[in-house]
């Protein structure tokens, strides 16, 4: 995009709804998969007469922890506000929401651009304005063709934390990246499913655009709402820049409107006019006592907190060595990545036993010499270590796709597989002895996956153990070769797509089992 | 027998004794209500069928093995604020009148626990918004000691039933007096209770922060036996304190000798009536012979509780009433149109005009630019107002004053002025603005102004008309034990609470 000295100027704000059993202020069920419209209600959520709230605690607790984990300040006292409007989805005809005291302040978040060819991987401070809580509002429906609208209560009232973050982003890509951390912290912290697909996670981004040389923020700003992929968020802030930029240059100024992002056309559409602001006549809910946060209550929270995203991205680097965007899939799934961490153990734990094996046959070879013992042999470590990281990078692979795509097709997650950890390990070390060929391996995956029985054993019972056996290999290849004269004819002229079509006869005459590189190696070299 | 001159007490040894089944006591106050109501209109609805069911119940509870509870088998009606489930609540407004609740609330839900008798649903101002009775939209109530005057309000209902013995006693609902002032003039016993002592859950809310739910009996002791069955901790109030309940009517003590009692200077306002004066001034008197030291105090800030309610009010209850918006219950426009016009038409059609009147002033009270003058401001003052009452009871045990400055008035004076009871309600409304509990007794009967001087008891004169006077005790937060005590003592002394209007 050329932006001609144009910078835009992005700021998000999100909502992610809180996973706790029941609603922000009633004991009503807070479940966002329920399909049949009002039945996560009670008369709390309907604001029957006479109806007062009663907070969630566990609600504050994770929105708290997402505080935290967003390096926010936690004030020591904080309140409730209604905001009051008027819409048939809003039972009470007010928002219990936060307005001056929110439970959060002044944090950030750290994202991690990856180069794109033309810069450099950098990484960038997102400073988040405040997070707050409140209790989020229903449905409306408008049945195509009928003469009236419905609404839908079920999710009334869910507990919702907002984050609002400062006008830091300056690209699609950074928001999109800044959303995909957000989303896998409070993923860690437990607080959300925050998925944006379902709306457990929902992002309007405010934006605009200042002028070559402009140093204050601009005078508008136009929120996008309908968003809810991150696809979507990326794509819609790329229709706006442009559109900002082309009023800017004319010697206009982009009207302070809410859009629509349109999925269909890729566009955004005017919703409303924000010029008339809305007025919301906040005042402390009196049905509420202010919250007050002691020290022992914070610390025990901070106590809690896991391993957040950033620091698990450092560990992985240095501990597994493995690829930017291996590291960044893994981190998107928090269970996967700890069930890949139970396969490294596996891994080193195998690792340490083999070396052991290769302890005791040194010291039958080399009993005199007493210092000698593998850690300090820097040729057997390195060995190991190549091993290891091999291994390892192989085990990611398998998590991040084969494994990933059978759990997703199930909706499942990792720790309910019937894969454990030791059978990923073992399969991972069966590869890499060269014991069953990278297809086979697949064909014995799935299997693990559906029976939760031993590579090994399962690798016999379907009879796939990998031949390398050089004899048998030449002797399917001689047959190959003699039944195909025109490849190897045409192979010799030069078509070296020929030679692969005879791997393939080999292969399959073999019926998949034959080692390819063993098979590749006895071509070659019958064919020269 | 004249159950409706017994206390509850004696009601209570009667049921237990089975001198007196609660099917009968149910019957004998039906029969009064139908009677009488016709013309009082104290009632909004009558729930006969659902009264004879209760009371069957409660027979048999009364029948089995056990103690009984002190309410146990004894009637009582219910002001129309108090939500009941499956009967009609309307809040005397045509926005809920066909209303069916699908929940009880708290303290009925205790009493129904407890098998007390639910007589009725009494008539009041609508959503509590007045202190006449008068802008119900199902009618005013009429004063049972003359009927061409009001009972007072927003209370009127409960009040005029207990003064002419149609409920032995009533559910009612404070915010600003309106417990005290009609109980005042309507001769009959008044408790608002300290703010989270009794739920507010199931009662349509008027102003949150206000809000306290009490009764109306024929005496202190009536008074003590209601607040320990319906007082207590509520875990859907987040505004109730978790603080024990004790048994108010078995720690009653009439011995109040050497108990420091101050007399606010400020709570005798100009403009109040001569007879109301004398006949309070006489019951602090009374209360100084039982022994009481009794010492002048000043609490300036009183002059503004009324304009700190004149904004705190109106806000609460502009949005209070937001949920009252044709869409999922209650009064629907049958014009249709735009979201809008439903929403419009809705309110328009099913809100009386002092609702109308309270959401404009809250809603411009609250408005962005006015909030830091207005709202901001008048909570700074109610915080002097609470300080200043608890710089007070540090002195003194409990506070006595007159419940209202006038008796009651005839009826269509507060529709000719829409401040009215502002002024009167300087007496009540600073302690609610600081939740604190309070009473308001009998203590004598005055003539209204322009009738001809003052009478000397109510057996004065068989021409002039004679009305309640209202002696106001208010207490320490918590303190209800010591109010209801020093009620006690005042009605063991004397004998104004037992007169009952002809």
């Amino acid at each position: 995009m050329n932006l001609n000295g144009y910078k835009p100027v992005i700021g998000l704000e999100i909502h992610v709804q809180l996973a706790t059993k029941s609603k922000m202020f009633s004991s009503a069920p807070n479940n966002p998969d329920e399909k049949q419209p009002n039945t996560n209600i009670d008369e709390v959520v309907t604001a029957e007469p006479g109806t007062l709230p009663v907070l969630n605690k566990e609600a504050v607790r994770l929105g708290v922890m997402v505080g935290l984990a967003l390096n926010c300040e936690i004030p020591e006292y904080s309140k409730f506000d209604r905001k009051h409007y008027f819409y048939p989805d809003l039972p009470k005809g007010y928002q219990i929401s936060q307005y001056d005291e929110p439970i959060a302040l002044n944090g950030w978040v750290e994202i991690l651009v990856p180069t794109n060819g033309e810069r450099d991987a950098y990484t960038k401070r997102i400073r988040i304005t405040r997070a707050h809580l409140e209790e989020d509002a229903g449905k409306n429906m408008h049945p195509e063709g009928l003469p009236y609208s419905l609404v839908d209560y079920n999710r009334a009232g869910s507990p919702l934390l907002e984050i609002v973050t400062e006008p830091d982003i300056e690209t699609a890509e950074e928001a999109r990246i800044f959303l995909q951390e957000l989303q896998r912290i409070v993923r860690y912290v437990g607080a959300s499913s925050a998925d944006m697909e379902k709306g457990t996670m929902r992002c309007e981004p405010n934006i605009s655009v200042r002028k070559p040389g402009e140093e204050s923020l601009p005078k508008y700003k136009v929120e996008v709402k309908n968003i809810n992929s991150f696809k979507f968020a990326e794509a819609a802030i790329n229709y706006e820049i442009p559109r900002h930029i082309e009023m800017l240059e004319a010697g206009g100024m982009p009207k302070q409107v809410t859009m629509g992002w349109n999925e269909k056309t890729n566009k955004t559409v005017e919703q409303r006019s924000k010029e008339e602001a809305n007025d919301y006549r906040y005042f402390p809910e009196p049905d509420l006592a202010p919250m007050r946060f002691t020290k022992e209550f914070l610390d025990e929270l901070r106590g809690d907190l896991p391993e957040l995203p950033s620091q698990k991205r450092v560990r992985f680097k240095q501990e597994f060595a493995l690829d930017e965007s291996v590291i960044e899939t893994l981190l998107n799934w928090k269970d996967l990545n700890e069930y890949f961490e139970d396969v490294v153990s596996e891994i080193d734990a195998w690792i340490i036993t083999d070396s052991s094996v290769i302890l005791s046959d040194s010291e039958e070879s080399q009993s005199s010499d007493p210092s000698a013992s593998p850690q300090d042999d820097g040729k057997e470590i390195s060995q190991d270590d190549g091993k290891r990281a091999r291994l390892i990078k192989a085990a990611a692979n398998w998590c991040i796709q084969e494994f990933s795509a059978l759990l997703n097709a199930d909706l499942a997650n990792p720790s309910d597989s019937k894969v454990s950890a030791e059978n990923m390990a073992e399969l991972v070390k069966l590869i890499d002895a060269g014991k069953i060929s990278g297809s086979a391996a697949k064909q014995v995956f799935k299997k693990m996956y559906e029976t939760g029985g031993e590579p090994d054993h399962i690798v016999e019972e379907l009879g796939l153990s990998q031949v390398s056996d050089e004899g048998a290999i030449e002797t399917a290849v001689d047959e190959i070769i003699a039944a195909n004269p025109k490849a190897v004819e045409d192979y010799k002229a030069g078509q070296q797509k020929s030679f692969g079509f005879l791997v393939g006869q080999v292969m399959a005459a073999m019926k998949g089992k034959a080692n390819p590189q063993v098979v590749n190696e006895i071509l070659k070299e019958k064919l020269s | 027998m004249n159950y409706e001159e017994l206390s509850l007490a004696e009601l209570r040894e009667k049921l237990d004794n089975k001198e007196v089944s609660s099917v009968e006591l149910t019957n004998y106050f039906l029969a009064r209500i139908k009677e009488q109501n016709p013309e009082l209109n104290a009632f909004i609805t009558i729930t006969e069928q659902e009264a004879l069911e209760q009371a069957k119940e409660a027979d048999e509870f009364i029948n089995s093995p056990g103690d009984n509870f002190p309410l146990t088998g004894i009637p009582f009606a219910a002001k129309d604020l108090f939500l009941t489930k499956g009967i009609r609540t309307t809040a005397a407004s045509k926005i809920l009148d066909n209303y069916i609740p699908p929940y009880d609330a708290t303290v009925i839900a205790k009493l129904k626990e407890q098998k007390a008798v639910l007589l009725g649903k009494a008539n009041m101002d609508q959503f509590a918004h007045g202190s006449s009775g008068e802008t119900s939209a199902y009618g005013a109530t009429k004063n049972p000691w003359d009927k061409t005057r009001m009972p007072g309000g927003s209370s009127s209902g409960s009040a005029a039933a207990v003064a002419a013995g149609l409920a032995p006693w009533a559910l009612a609902t404070e915010t600003g007096g309106s417990i005290r002032q009609p109980a005042s003039l309507t001769g009959v016993s008044g408790w608002k209770p300290t703010y989270g002592r009794v739920s507010r859950y199931g009662v349509a809310a008027m102003a949150s922060s206000l809000d306290s739910m009490g009764a109306m009996a024929t005496s202190v002791k009536d008074l003590a036996m209601i607040a320990e069955s319906i007082s207590g901790h509520d875990p859907k109030d987040g505004t109730t304190g978790e603080r024990e309940v004790p048994a108010y009517s078995k720690l009653l003590d009439a011995n109040i000798k050497g108990m420091k009692i101050g007399v606010p200077k400020e709570y005798f306002v100009d403009g109040m009536e001569a007879g109301v004066r004398e006949a309070v001034e006489k019951a602090i008197e009374e209360i100084k012979n039982l022994g009481a030291e009794i010492v002048e105090v000043s609490l300036p800030n009183t002059k503004y509780g009324s304009l700190v309610y004149a904004i705190v009010c109106p806000s609460e209850v502009s949005s209070n009433l937001a949920r009252y918006d044709g869409i999922r219950y209650g009064h629907s426009t049958s014009e249709g149109g735009s979201l809008l016009d439903v929403y419009q038409k809705s309110r328009a059609e099913g809100f009386g005009d002092e609702a109308k009147r309270r959401i404009m002033t809250g809603t411009y009270v609250l408005s962005a630019g006015y909030y830091d003058a207005y709202y901001k401001k008048a909570q700074r003052v109610r915080r002097k107002i609470l300080n200043e009452f608890e710089e007070v009871f540090k002195r003194v045990d409990i506070l006595l004053a007159p419940s209202s400055p006038n008796v009651a008035q005839p009826l269509g004076n507060a529709a000719s002025d829409p401040l009215f009871g502002y002024i009167a309600d300087q007496l009540n409304i600073p302690a609610s603005l600081a939740g604190l509990p309070a009473l308001s007794l009998p203590c004598g009967f005055a003539s209204p102004p322009f009738q001809g001087g003052v009478a000397e008891s109510a057996t004065a004169g068989e021409d002039g008309v004679l009305l309640p006077v209202g002696l106001q005790i208010i207490g320490p937060q918590w303190g209800e034990q010591k109010v209801f005590n020093v009620g006690y003592a005042y009605q063991q002394a004397t004998d104004w609470h037992t007169k009952k209007a002809k």
